[in-house]
């Protein structure tokens, strides 16, 4: 049961499958739910880690030093300087519709930002904020 | 007189020509996604063979970032640069590790841009192409392209 989640995160990356950030965001808060029983996704958990200074990365200490203090608002990378589309899915449609690109991101910035993976309790209530900021 | 015309165009077009380094057609759908999306997919021709592939095999500490891709992407996309590399003898020495912005190419080319507006928040890095070379994603570098941010507004 536990490894149901990742494989069918697995399965919808491998069919190049569209999803909306409902299903991501349910499959992540299914693989947490075994970890912990009565797990929930909760968006203002999800706000707090957003906004949460994790000070691993001298140039990057929080998710906000690239993507600002708002999800709504398009970011900048804090070295290259590149343009960042919105996280929020209200301010950019593609967000949280590719299983594998979530898992990618989640993959590389939470090693590089947070020092550490990320739960999938984390990942759960991320993607809830991220789906629900107006 | 009609044998001046042709090198005449040619003496013309050929500095144009150079400003233009749009996408070779056979760029892997891997390099946009996994390179252009820190940075722009800069095209291959702005670095030297052997430079693409040092660095492509020094992924795990990118700048200081893990910009790591799995086995089957980096030879991919390390292929596709080393293929369309740029000639090593007119950029010059890249440094190591390699960097575009090191090239005696890039900064002779880069020369009359003021230090402050490398240091502007809307710049930020040499790395940001289209902070001034607007077309910079479809490849037009020409002096005619470029847009400076305005300095102190």
């Amino acid at each position: 049961m536990k490894t149901f989640p990742a494989f069918a995160l697995l399965l919808a990356s491998l069919a190049g499958h569209a999803e909306t950030p409902q299903q991501i965001g349910a499959i992540y808060a299914a693989e947490a739910a075994t970890q912990q029983a009565g797990f929930t996704p909760s968006a203002r958990r999800g706000e707090t880690l957003f906004r949460q200074r994790f000070a691993h990365n001298d140039k990057m200490p929080a998710c906000t030093s690239c993507h600002t203090d708002s999800p709504l608002n398009a970011g900048q990378h804090v070295v290259t300087g590149k343009t960042i589309r919105p996280l929020a899915v209200a301010a950019n449609g593609e967000r949280f519709s590719d299983p594998a690109k979530v898992e990618k991101w989640f993959g590389r910035n939470c090693r590089e930002v947070v020092g550490r993976a990320c739960t999938p309790a984390e990942k759960a209530d991320f993607v809830a904020y991220m789906t629900e900021v107006r | 007189m009609k044998r001046l015309v042709l090198p005449l165009l040619l003496g013309v077009a050929l500095p144009a020509l150079a400003d233009h380094l749009p996408m070779p057609a056979s760029a892997p759908a891997s390099y946009t996604t996994e390179c252009g999306s820190c940075h722009l997919a800069y095209p291959p021709a702005l670095l030297a063979a052997r430079d693409w592939q040092r660095l492509m095999t020094g992924l795990g500490d990118h700048f200081g970032s893990d910009a790591a891709v799995d086995p089957k992407k980096e030879a991919e996309i390390s292929n596709f640069l080393q293929r369309h590399a740029g000639n090593a003898v007119k950029l010059g020495d890249a440094g190591n590790p390699p960097r575009i912005s090191t090239t005696p190419r890039f900064i002779r080319k880069h020369r009359e841009v003021p230090a402050k507006l490398w240091r502007d928040p809307r710049v930020k890095s040499a790395a940001n192409c289209e902070a001034c070379h607007r077309g910079a994603a479809d490849g037009r570098y020409s002096e005619h392209d470029i847009a400076m941010p305005n300095i102190g507004k």
